[in-house]
C-alpha cells in the first residue's frame, strides 16, 4: 500500500464540499435537536397526562430505535404517504429529531437543578409563570447545560456520515464517491479520518472548558 | 417611607389584617399546624419563636400561598387565601412580601433587575420608575453602589440586604421575615438587622418575623408568639414573654436560646 500525495490533492475540492455539507448538518441539526428538546421537556411538564403520555412514548420510541431506521423511514415511506422532501432536508430533520430526545434530557435534568428557591422567590415576587420560566428557570438551566448540548453536538457530528446512505455527499459520501471513481480507498479515508478528529477534539476540549466556567 | 399604592383602601392601622382560623397542616403524617387560630393587626410587628419544627416557617409559607392548608381559613385584608382561583391569589399576594433564609436572588440577574424585574412586569412600572425605586431601596439598605453586581459577588449579609430591597419594592403591606440570618456568617447578622430595625421603625409595615435573635425580636415586636408542637402556647408584648413567661416550655425555651 502506497501513499498517494496526488490521490489527496485530487480529492481535496470534494471533500471542501463534503466538509461544507457536514458542517451544514450539524448546524442545523442541532438547532433542531435544541429546539425540539426543550418543547419536549416542557410539555413532559404539563399538568395534563394527556400531554405527558403521547409526548413521553413518542420520544421513548424514537430514542430507543436506530437512527438508521428512522432515516431509511423518512426517505423511503414518507414519500408513499405524499410528503416528498430532498434527501438533505429529509436528514437534517431526522437527525435533529433523533437528538432531540435526547437533548430533552438534558434541558429535564438542568430544569430540575434550578432550585426550589428560585422557583419560591418567583412566587413571592408574583411572577406570572410564563415569566417565571423564560426569566428566571430556563436561564438558568440552560447555562448548566449547554456543555452537556455541546457533547451532543460532538456526538451528532460523529452519526452525520449515517447520512451517506440516503444519498447526502457529506464528508464520508464524498469520500466514498472519489474512491469507487479512483480505486484508492487510502487518503480520502484518511483525510476524512483527521477532519473529523480536527473538529471533534478541540469541540470537546471547548465543552470541558465551559463545564468549568458554567457548570457551578 | 409610607406605601402609596399598596392599594387603594390601605387598612386602617390597628384593624386586623392576616386572620388564620382553625388551620391544620400536615406533612404526611407529621401534623406541624393543629387547629391554629390567631391575627395580625395592621402595622404591627409580630414575631415567632419558638422551637425547630413547631410550624413558625409553615405560617409564613402559608400566607406566601408557597402552601396550602389542610383544613382551615386564612384571610389577609378580608381576602380569602384559600380556596381561591388563581388570579385572586395573585391579588392577595401583591399585599405580601417575603424574605427568604438563603435570600433566593436571582443568580442570573443583576441586583438592579432582581429588584426591578417583578414591578415592571407585575406592578406595570416603566422601567425608569422601578430603577429609580430600587436605587432608592439599594440607598435605605446600604448598597447604592452595587447596581450592577451579579448576586454571586457579593457576600450573604449583601445579598440578604438586596433580597430585602427586593421586597420592599414590591410595597407590601406584609412583609414576612423567615430566618432571614440564620445563614449568615455572625459578623454579618448586625448589618441585616439594623436595616430591618430601620425599617420596623419608618414604614407602617407589618411584619411577620421568624427568628432566633431574640434581641432582635425584644426591640422590634408588638407582639411575640410562643410556638410549640404546632400550637401558640404563649402570647403578649415582648416585655412579658422574655421578661415574664408564664408556660414552662416558654422559660426552657428562652432559657436555651439566650
Amino acid at each position: 500500500m502506497t501513499w498517494d500525495w496526488g490521490a489527496v490533492a485530487d480529492f481535496m475540492p470534494r471533500f471542501w464540499d463534503g466538509l461544507l455539507l457536514t458542517l451544514q448538518i450539524l448546524a442545523l441539526g442541532s438547532l433542531i435537536s435544541f429546539a425540539l428538546g426543550l418543547v419536549w421537556a416542557l410539555l413532559m411538564r404539563a399538568p395534563s397526562r394527556f400531554v405527558r403520555w403521547p409526548v413521553g412514548a413518542v420520544t421513548e420510541f424514537i430514542r430507543n430505535t436506530p437512527l438508521l431506521v428512522q432515516l431509511f423511514f423518512f426517505f423511503y415511506v414518507l414519500p408513499e404517504w405524499g410528503l416528498t422532501f430532498s434527501a438533505l432536508t429529509t436528514g437534517i430533520f431526522a437527525i435533529g429529531l433523533h437528538y432531540s430526545t435526547y437533548t430533552m434530557q438534558v434541558y429535564r435534568a438542568g430544569i430540575e437543578a434550578v432550585p426550589a428557591g428560585q422557583w419560591e422567590a418567583a412566587i413571592a415576587l408574583n411572577l406570572p409563570v410564563r415569566r417565571t420560566w423564560t426569566a428566571v428557570i430556563l436561564p438558568q438551566a440552560i447555562r448548566r447545560v449547554v456543555p452537556a448540548l455541546g457533547n451532543y453536538v460532538i456526538a451528532m457530528l460523529k452519526d452525520t456520515p449515517i447520512l451517506m446512505t440516503i444519498t447526502v455527499l457529506e464528508m464520508l459520501g464524498e469520500a466514498r464517491l472519489f474512491a469507487q471513481q479512483d480505486f484508492q480507498f487510502t487518503e480520502p479515508l484518511t483525510v476524512i479520518g483527521v477532519a473529523f478528529i480536527l473538529i471533534a477534539y478541540p469541540a470537546s476540549l471547548l465543552v470541558r472548558a465551559m463545564e468549568r466556567r458554567l457548570v457551578r | 417611607m409610607k406605601q402609596p399604592d399598596a392599594d387603594a383602601n390601605p387598612p386602617v392601622d390597628g384593624s386586623e389584617l392576616i386572620r388564620f382560623d382553625h388551620v391544620s397542616k400536615r406533612f404526611g403524617s407529621n401534623t406541624v399546624l393543629d387547629n391554629l387560630d390567631f391575627s395580625v393587626d395592621a402595622g404591627k410587628h409580630v414575631t415567632l419563636i419558638g422551637p425547630s419544627g413547631s410550624g413558625k416557617t409553615t405560617i409564613l409559607r402559608l400566607l406566601m400561598t408557597l402552601l396550602k392548608p389542610d383544613e382551615g381559613t386564612i384571610t389577609v385584608a378580608g381576602d380569602q387565601l384559600f380556596p381561591a382561583s388563581e388570579k385572586e391569589v395573585r391579588e392577595v399576594r401583591k399585599k405580601i412580601g417575603m424574605v427568604f433564609q438563603q435570600f433566593n436572588l436571582f443568580p442570573n440577574m443583576k441586583v438592579l433587575r432582581n429588584i426591578t424585574e417583578a414591578p415592571v412586569t407585575v406592578l406595570g412600572l416603566s422601567k425608569d420608575e422601578a430603577e429609580q425605586r430600587a436605587r432608592e431601596l439599594l440607598e435605605l439598605v446600604g448598597l447604592a453602589d452595587k447596581c450592577d453586581a451579579y448576586p454571586t459577588q457579593l457576600s450573604g449579609g449583601q445579598q440578604q440586604r438586596v433580597a430585602i430591597a427586593r421586597a420592599l419594592a414590591m410595597r407590601p403591606q406584609v412583609l414576612l421575615l423567615d430566618e432571614v440570618t440564620s445563614a449568615l456568617d455572625p459578623e454579618l447578622v448586625a448589618g441585616v438587622l439594623d436595616v430591618l430595625r430601620d425599617i420596623a421603625r419608618t414604614t407602617d409595615i407589618t411584619m411577620l418575623c421568624v427568628t432566633h435573635e431574640m434581641n432582635f425580636a425584644r426591640d422590634i415586636s408588638d407582639q411575640v408568639l410562643m410556638f410549640d408542637s404546632g400550637h401558640v402556647i404563649e402570647s403578649g408584648p415582648p416585655e412579658k414573654i422574655f421578661g415574664d413567661p408564664e408556660h414552662e416550655r416558654t422559660r426552657e425555651f428562652l432559657g436555651a436560646v439566650l
